[in-house]
């Protein structure tokens, strides 16, 4: 019964890029007329399998039925004529022209070579009506709200005879009035038996609007499951635990007797807008892991305390006395370190070679006048490879030529080279082979035992349990519980990431 | 020092000597060098003396498009030190025409630093300004007219010998020994090479990448104005509206052959001197020939493109098998 409903059927996709596995066998089932939320965290594969579907990537194996029959887009356009529609976070549409134009791009009403204005206008005009929109369709659509231009992308993508919507990250930067309108449109989508995937990380959104929930996890299906019988905490397990192994961390358990000297120090240290105000001890030879669902503050509060961003409130001590913290070149003379998430962007030089990217922190804080010279560069390079095994284990070659694990050890080389106090590792295992994953965690012991002292974000509850001493657990931007010694496992962590959400929807709903 | 060595200057190398023979070809007498009054002259003596603005210009603008910038006002700051020479030249002595001439160019460089650097202006727009407000502040500085000189000192500048060399050659050599020296001597080099491969991630590893920035923009600016001055005292004189014209583009051409890519990151000063030398050679070698300079701009063209395709990595062709070769013995 239900298997005669389903209108999209993704069955065993696959799909790596070199050695990172972004998807595996991955299985999606959508239902005419169903709103079907597909969750996950940063890397989780949402994207990518979107984008598998929707024939912006070639899938490596598995197949995609809609109503019964395969397809294989090759593009965003054969993917639309297919039926699946697909509207971005950000709307990439043409501000530039009108609502109109931008409806009928590419398919305007014609005669005689000339495009028919007025009743391109008409229809357009008759079109948004459908989705309760009554506005001058002639104005410039980068004249209209972003909630505006979404409902304008969505009734395009139906209009093109849609029968399968996906919306990535639709609500984002929607005010809660916005995300009323799109809800009431998606609901009404639905009623006309158009399956809609709803990508978002607003748990509350989901709840409120999806009637199933297929969760990824590491590029591997979760599980799938009706909204209505899925409880919150339930659903946070599946997005961030493996099996809830009630483990709690050697290292915590041992650590609690010993008295550690304090290392850094940051008192109600924040940014409006930004994290709230929050308390942090990092204490030599101590492992603090940050928890929280993505977008809940904890790539910020790495960076307020690396100082990539600068703090407009509290202050922050290193070994006690009081310190500056306006720049990432402050925090690098405090003897901080920070190895960024987005490895590519904001990490490598991949045009310089392993040896100079290793030895660029240690430069810099050595300044312009204290040049490392070439013998020295070659001896910290060497040393540093053979140390983390980095592979192939060739100095000169261009860094941007290595596997992402590869490249993660050499920033982890390049922070160790300026024998730091601190290091700031944001999600130091993403997207790196399981090999290497390991490698990676076992170093991160190895470091702390070393008198380092290491604050690391990972969306891997089990692997942050394993190393850390204390668990500072976020949610909305705020640290919300600091869990040591045998509080740590993943079981209290995730009691506290789920704890206040539910009041927070109960108080959406009155 | 094998970093102030070419280590893949083969492409550039190669099309030097071609064309060397091809001048050969057209002009006998081009490798013919005398020794008259304790200075050499000939053809080639000339490809260096002529070569020398654009060669100082490259030397700057090789360290700004390395920080994935590019500096169009080099031309314009030419014209303004160049005109600040002559006017000053008569009444005041070198030193003091010098140092106004040299730190007029810092000032210039300065602001287009600012512009990149602070405010964050895109480059070619920042620098535009200064491309076009230049030649007018050059014109307010001679009121109009071309600016004669007859101080023997400058004048020497443009046209003395030292060891038989023409004093401008000298003098873009000690350019080159000198920003070598302070660029990889020090850990510029590194830093610059970091800030135009990736600045976000050079600024959170602690590098000063606005600073780097402003500097290289300060420097490209000095050597305008060094440029500037040998020009004006090569000519005795200084001509606001054609001092300098269009060579910033030569300067960028002689970057460009040099190798080092116009989205930043590693560079080479040898062989963006060596550029500027090939772009001479071919100049005088069509002068030479006989045949109508409009000739020049084909030819120049022509020789661009094969020199790039020769350093294409697509094309990995000779160049590539070769630097490779190299290496495993290295």
């Amino acid at each position: 019964m239900q298997n005669s409903a389903s209108l999209l059927e993704v069955r065993g996709i696959s799909k790596s890029f070199g050695a990172v596995r972004a998807l595996q066998e991955v299985d999606f089932t959508l239902r005419a007329g169903e709103i079907h939320a597909l969750l996950g965290e940063n890397g989780a594969g949402k994207s990518t399998l979107i984008k598998v579907i929707t024939g912006v990537f070639p899938r490596d194996a598995g197949f995609v039925r809609i109503g019964g029959e395969e397809i294989a887009p090759r593009s965003a356009k054969a993917a639309v004529a297919a039926g699946i529609a697909t509207v971005y976070q950000e709307v990439n549409l043409l501000p530039n022209l009108s609502v109109a134009q931008n409806l009928f791009l590419d398919r305007q009403p014609m005669r005689f070579g000339i495009v028919r204005e007025g009743e391109m206008r008409r229809r357009a005009k008759a079109l948004l009506a459908d989705f309760g929109l009554d506005i001058d369709v002639a104005a410039p659509l980068g004249s209209y709200s972003v909630a505006i231009q979404h409902v304008t992308a969505i009734a395009r993508a139906v209009d093109l005879s849609a029968r399968v919507l996906i919306l990535d990250e639709p609500t984002a930067s929607l005010d809660r009035h916005e995300v009323e309108i799109l809800f009431g449109i998606m609901r009404q989508l639905a009623k006309r038996g158009i399956g809609i995937v709803f990508v978002s990380h607003f748990l509350d959104q989901v709840y409120e609007i999806s009637d199933r929930i297929t969760v990824l996890r590491n590029g591997r299906l979760v599980g799938e499951r009706e909204t209505a019988s899925l409880a919150r905490l339930e659903l946070i397990r599946m997005m961030l635990g493996r099996e809830l192994a009630e483990t709690t961390s050697a290292r915590a358990a041992a650590s609690e007797h010993e008295v550690r000297e304090v290392c850094a120090s940051f008192e109600n240290f924040g940014k409006a807008g930004y994290v709230a105000p929050f308390n942090l001890e990092l204490r030599h030879g101590e492992v603090v892991g940050l928890a929280g669902l993505l977008g809940s503050g904890r790539t910020e509060t790495a960076r307020l305390v690396f100082g990539a961003e600068r703090a407009d409130r509290g202050q922050a001590r290193v070994e006690g006395a009081p310190v500056r913290l306006q720049s990432p070149r402050d925090g690098v003379r405090h003897g901080f370190g920070y190895c960024p998430e987005e490895r590519k962007t904001d990490g490598i030089v991949a045009e310089l070679t392993v040896r100079e990217n290793i030895v660029l922190a240690l430069q810099a804080k050595r300044g312009l006048l204290r040049p490392l010279s070439r013998r020295e560069q070659d001896e910290i390079a060497r040393r540093y490879v053979k140390m983390l095994d980095i592979r192939p284990a060739d100095p000169e070659r261009p860094v941007g030529l290595l596997s992402g694990g590869n490249q993660q050890k050499v920033l982890l080389a390049r922070w160790l080279a300026t024998s730091p106090r601190l290091l700031v590792l944001d999600e130091p295992t993403r997207g790196i082979d399981v090999g290497a994953h390991a490698e990676i965690i076992r170093l991160i012991r190895e470091l702390c035992d070393d008198g380092l002292s290491l604050l690391v974000i990972s969306s891997e509850l089990d692997e942050i349990v394993t190393y850390s001493d204390r668990v500072v657990v976020l949610r909305d931007r705020a640290h919300v519980e600091e869990l040591a010694g045998e509080a740590v496992d993943v079981g209290n962590i995730l009691a506290a990431i789920a704890a206040d959400s539910v009041t927070v929807a109960l108080e959406a709903h009155t | 020092m094998t970093a102030l060595l070419p280590r893949r200057g083969l492409a550039q190398i190669l099309a030097l000597i071609v064309i060397l023979a091809v001048d050969r070809v057209v002009s006998p007498q081009f490798f013919d060098l005398r020794l008259q009054d304790g200075r050499l002259f000939g053809s080639l003596i000339d490809v260096l003396n002529r070569g020398t603005p654009v060669a100082l210009l490259s030397l700057g603008m090789v360290l700004v498009i390395a920080t994935r910038g590019i500096d169009l006002s080099v031309g314009a700051v030419m014209a303004i030190c160049g005109a600040i020479a002559a006017s000053l030249a008569d009444s005041h002595s070198l030193p003091v025409v010098l140092a106004a001439a040299l730190g007029a160019g810092l000032v210039c460089g300065l602001w287009n630093g600012f512009l990149v650097a602070v405010l964050g202006m895109q480059p070619i727009v920042a620098t535009l300004i200064l491309m076009v407000a230049g030649r007018g502040i050059a014109q307010l500085i001679t009121e109009g007219r071309i600016v004669t000189f007859s101080s023997p000192d400058l004048v020497w500048l443009g046209n003395g010998s030292v060891l038989g060399l023409p004093v401008p050659v000298v003098i873009a050599l000690g350019m080159l020994i000198l920003t070598g020296a302070v660029v990889r001597g020090s850990a510029l080099g590194l830093l610059i090479e970091a800030t135009g491969g990736n600045a976000r991630a050079s600024e959170l590893s602690g590098v000063g990448t606005r600073a780097m920035i402003l500097s290289v923009y300060v420097w490209c600016g000095v050597c305008a104005a060094l440029a500037g001055v040998i020009a004006a005292a090569d000519i005795m004189g200084a001509d606001a509206n054609n001092a300098g014209l269009w060579l910033e583009l030569d300067a960028i051409l002689a970057v460009v052959i040099g190798g080092t890519s116009l989205f930043g990151g590693r560079f080479s000063l040898v062989l963006a001197v060596l550029g500027a030398l090939i772009i001479q050679t071919m100049n005088t070698g069509i002068l030479l020939s006989g045949y109508p300079p409009e000739f020049n701009l084909l030819v120049k063209a022509v020789v661009v493109l094969a020199v790039l395709l020769l350093q294409s990595p697509k094309l990995s062709g000779f160049a590539g098998i070769a630097a490779r070769l190299r290496r495993t013995k290295a």
